[in-house]
């Protein structure tokens, strides 16, 4: 059980910030040339989604975009024989000497960056690979640092950041919750 | 010898009709008093039998001892001693031994290493034919005079006709029954399981209930035609126990036995794989097992023998079709009569331990089966209410193959008494 | 989401439920891309040991299982009856000993004893994977059908199979029956009597004898390889005679649904029991057969071999 606490990003909120992190790509890379986007599931996969429909909007032109299920390449595989379900990666496009910008919800351990990086090589080797995310929360296990940020978000101990999508979970927000048990 | 004097004990004894608390009194190992109220003497051995039931040393018509050939498995000194510890005071073994029961020297054998253990009588059956290959007849006189009580190739079944209809005939004159484990060997070939339902589910080859029944009817012709008595072992199908009644309505002598496993298990079983459940005739359907209840019920199966046939872990631990048919009996026997037929009210006790004493004596005509005065004592007395669970390996068998580990039993042998001396006392043996 | 299977073991389809079959063959869809990349291997498996146990001859299922566990990085082992210590009489109850002391993490065995697997299940900590046992099951081959099956027809209720060949002595018949009534298909089986163990009928099974008036209901047909050994024995005069009664061949399958889909589960007796141009004709499913194998072993492998 979950109480909620803070709205961090309403509906709006999240549509701006993608909306900015969509120019910023833009920006960095100065246009979608060898640009491939790449969301992770569960919830990285609609706003890259959406990430992909704003660049076009722009450019008139729409990048390569793939769905990455790092499942199979998580180092936390359960003890107790309850396995995560694998859903299908779509990466319909050769990612040699592309650019891939990785997207995901939220950022924290950096656990599940690394096994999306390790999945990233096993098709090929990209010119290189960046990372947009909605949320940083903080408190790194890895090595990682994230090219593109929604909003920083400093989290204690008993709260979690909960990002929700439309797509998947029927309404867009992000709001900080306090554990309960 | 020593005096026993059994108190207060409610005998059973179809033998002679009775059904009473009495006591008894064994002197020189023979009985000497049947009645109440004897006066115990200092000198006596006294048997406190109060809500014990004191009946006929059992007899097992069905053993196999496996010595001479496979000690590994059994000897006659375990194997009496398991009879022992199951109430029996005489068990019948039978005749695939290796080398088989078809020499008067296998015959001398037995006895003395029987005289030796100590333990329950033994009884051989001798072999139909010379090294149980169906082919010539075995020296049935002489093996006769040796001592045997019956002739059998039991898990050799007699195919060829001729052979059987001159057995039938030939031992005829020492009036001893052939006992015919009835099985078309063509028919079940390969089979490892009975042939219905769950042989289908689990792809084992299937005996089917006809290659037994086919035997039976076979056996019962030969049997009226010739007039020679046969036995049939370990009747296992519903087909074969209504041609065995209606056998015995026209006076063919024809006599039949079951073994506790039929009346108690399912071939459902089976699909826990366990090589416990593979045996011969094969467990067979629930139609089947409530029509062998019937012939118990109705007097068609004369007689409940164990078909006790040890086996190895090693050998038995083995897939499925690998594994050799049979499991172990003498120490459960009385515990499945109790639990299967008793308490289901299938059966009474006198009616039930006729089956175990007075029918295999006399088919067999041997001495036991009967509390007569001025006959050696063989008794047993047991516990009807003592429950206990079914643990392998406190069995005095030398093998463990059982598929009842772990059951709930009833009734415990307390006292074994074979030619007036007490070879098992308090449920344990005594050496 | 997670999701379990609630078993040690895979042993056959008899008693697994419709939830497990259907989680075991979106797993397998999911991983079917695996083996589309240039890279065709994913670290999940890593670490763990897999011993094939093919006590039985047998190339097909053999390779699928030993390429399912390498391409999730598990090292393998496959011992096959003409290389094992079987054949100096080592008994099944000792080679699960030495594989326990091994310490594996799964056992995939083909053998030729129904049961045999159970047997191993029985005494193994790792999970024991039937590849075929005896005439009992075949559990992964039943759900390779079924992945191809509702790839092509987006379905398994109501689909008719009709399973064609030697029921009685087919461990892929069983496993079909099982899995498919499971999943709520009508499934027929065609064959001489002979061919038919009594009381399949209570598996929900029809019975055709006559192969022309099965063929026109048929949404799939299932082809089993027929046991030439068999020949001449009580259960079927003659190959020749089989082949004019059974066979599938172009003209017969003029009774059948334009669109049908015919399987086979390999290796094909060209001519026997399938004619060459039906096997390899547009109905043919047999090489998708082969393909999707090595998915649901995939997914059996993942979903079965436990993290500690």
């Amino acid at each position: 059980m979950r109480k909620k606490k803070i709205i961090v990003l309403d509906a709006d909120g999240v549509r701006r910030t993608v909306t900015r992190i969509a120019y910023e790509i833009l920006e960095k890379n100065k246009g979608i040339d060898n640009l491939a986007i790449v969301g992770i599931r569960a919830r990285g996969a609609p706003l890259a989604e959406r990430i992909v429909d704003i660049i076009e909007g722009i450019e008139k032109k729409r990048p390569l975009i793939g769905i990455l299920d790092i499942t199979l390449y998580r180092d936390d595989l359960s003890a107790i024989g309850e396995k995560p379900v694998v859903h299908s990666t779509e990466i319909p496009f050769n990612v040699d000497d592309k650019t891939v910008v990785l997207i995901d919800d939220v950022l924290y351990t950096g656990r599940t960056i690394r096994s999306a990086l390790d999945a990233i090589v096993d098709f090929g080797r990209p010119k290189s690979i960046q990372l947009a995310v909605l949320v940083d929360r903080g408190h790194r296990e890895l090595p990682i640092r994230p090219d593109y940020v929604g909003k920083e978000v400093s989290t204690k101990g008993n709260e979690v950041v909960v990002v929700r999508i439309k797509e998947v979970d029927g309404i867009d927000e992000v709001t900080i919750e306090e554990k309960t048990s | 010898m020593k005096t026993i004097l059994i108190k207060n004990g409610r005998v059973i004894d179809p033998g002679s009709n009775l059904d009473r608390i009495a006591d008894i009194l064994i002197v020189d190992g023979v009985v000497k008093e049947i009645k109440k109220n004897i006066v115990k003497k200092p000198s006596y051995e006294a048997i406190d039998a109060r809500k014990k039931i004191v009946t006929p040393g059992f007899i097992d018509m069905h053993t196999h001892l496996r010595e001479p050939g496979r000690e590994d498995e059994e000897t006659i000194l375990t194997g009496t001693k398991a009879a022992c510890k199951g109430g029996f005071t005489s068990v019948v073994c039978m005749a695939n031994t290796d080398p088989p029961i078809d020499d008067v020297g296998i015959v001398r054998l037995i006895f003395r290493c029987a005289e030796e253990a100590g333990f329950a009588k033994v009884y051989p059956v001798g072999a139909v034919s010379k090294g149980l290959k169906g082919e010539e007849l075995a020296e049935i006189g002489d093996l006769y005079r040796a001592g045997i009580v019956a002739v059998s190739d039991d898990g050799m079944p007699v195919t060829n006709s001729e052979i059987m209809r001159r057995a039938l005939e030939y031992t005829n004159m020492f009036d001893i029954p052939v006992i015919s484990h009835c099985e078309d060997r063509f028919l079940c070939e390969r089979g490892v399981m009975n042939e219905g339902y769950t042989s289908t589910r689990l792809g084992l080859e299937g005996i089917p209930s006809v290659s037994e029944v086919i035997m039976v009817a076979r056996n019962i012709i030969l049997a009226e035609y010739t007039k020679g008595r046969v036995h049939i072992a370990h009747v296992s199908t519903a087909e074969s126990v209504n041609l065995i009644r209606d056998a015995k309505k026209r006076k063919v002598k024809v006599t039949a036995e079951t073994a506790p496993h039929y009346f108690t298990l399912t071939d459902e079983l089976v699909e826990s794989f366990d090589t416990n459940l593979r045996v011969n005739p094969p467990l067979r359907s629930k139609e089947d097992l409530s029509a062998i209840v019937e012939g118990l019920k109705d007097g068609t199966i004369d007689v409940i023998a164990t078909d006790h046939a040890p086996h190895t872990k090693a050998e038995k631990e083995v897939e499925f079709d690998a594994a050799p048919t049979g499991m172990i009996g003498l120490e459960i026997a009385l515990g499945l009569i109790l639990t299967q037929l008793i308490e289901k009210s299938h059966l009474t006790l006198p009616k039930a331990i006729s089956k175990i004493t007075l029918n295999p004596s006399s088919i067999l005509k041997i001495k036991g089966g009967i509390i007569k005065l001025g006959e050696m004592a063989d008794i047993t007395i047991f516990d009807p209410e003592f429950e206990w669970e079914c643990n392998p390996n406190e069995f005095e068998s030398k093998s463990k193959n059982t598929p009842f580990k772990g059951w709930k039993m009833k009734g415990r042998v307390e006292y074994v008494i074979v030619s007036g001396r007490i070879v098992l006392k308090d449920g344990k043996i005594i050496v | 989401m997670r999701k379990k299977l609630h078993r040690k073991d895979l042993l056959g389809l008899e008693d697994i439920s419709a939830e497990e079959i259907e989680l075991i063959l979106n797993t397998a869809v999911s991983l079917k891309e695996i083996s589309e990349r240039p890279i065709k291997k994913v670290p999940t498996l890593r670490g763990k040991t897999i011993v094939n146990l093919f006590l039985e001859p047998s190339t097909r299922t053999s390779s699928s299982f030993d390429l399912a566990a390498k391409r999730l990085s598990a090292d393998t082992v496959t011992v096959s009856s003409s290389s094992s210590s079987i054949l100096k009489g080592e008994t099944l109850l000792d080679t699960a000993r030495n594989l326990e002391a091994m310490r594996i993490d799964a056992a995939v065995v083909r053998h030729s004893s129904a049961g045999a697997a159970h047997f191993l299940a029985q005494r193994l900590k790792a999970s024991v994977i039937n590849a075929g046992d005896g005439s009992h099951e075949h559990p992964t081959q039943g759900l390779l059908d079924m992945l191809t099956i509702r790839e092509k027809l987006k379905r398994l209720e109501n689909i008719n199979v009709l399973i064609v060949g030697d029921i009685a002595h087919s461990r892929v018949a069983r496993s079909n029956i099982f899995g498919l009534k499971k999943m709520g298909a009508n499934v027929s089986i065609c064959a001489p009597p002979t061919f038919i163990p009594y009381y399949i009928e209570r598996l929900g099974v029809k019975i055709f004898y006559n192969l022309n008036e099965a063929l026109p209901h048929a949404d799939v047909i299932n082809v089993l390889r027929i046991q030439l050994e068999r020949q001449g024995k009580e259960l079927f005069p003659s190959i020749r005679e089989y082949k004019e009664l059974y066979r599938i061949t172009k003209d017969r399958l003029q009774l059948a649904k334009s669109d049908v889909l015919i399987m086979h589960p390999g290796p094909i007796n060209r001519g026997v029991e399938l004619d060459p141009d039906v096997a390899d004709g547009i109905s043919s499913v047999i090489l998708e057969q082969v393909t999707n194998g090595l998915a649901i072993r995939m997914a059996i492998l993942y979903l079965l071999i436990t993290h500690k």
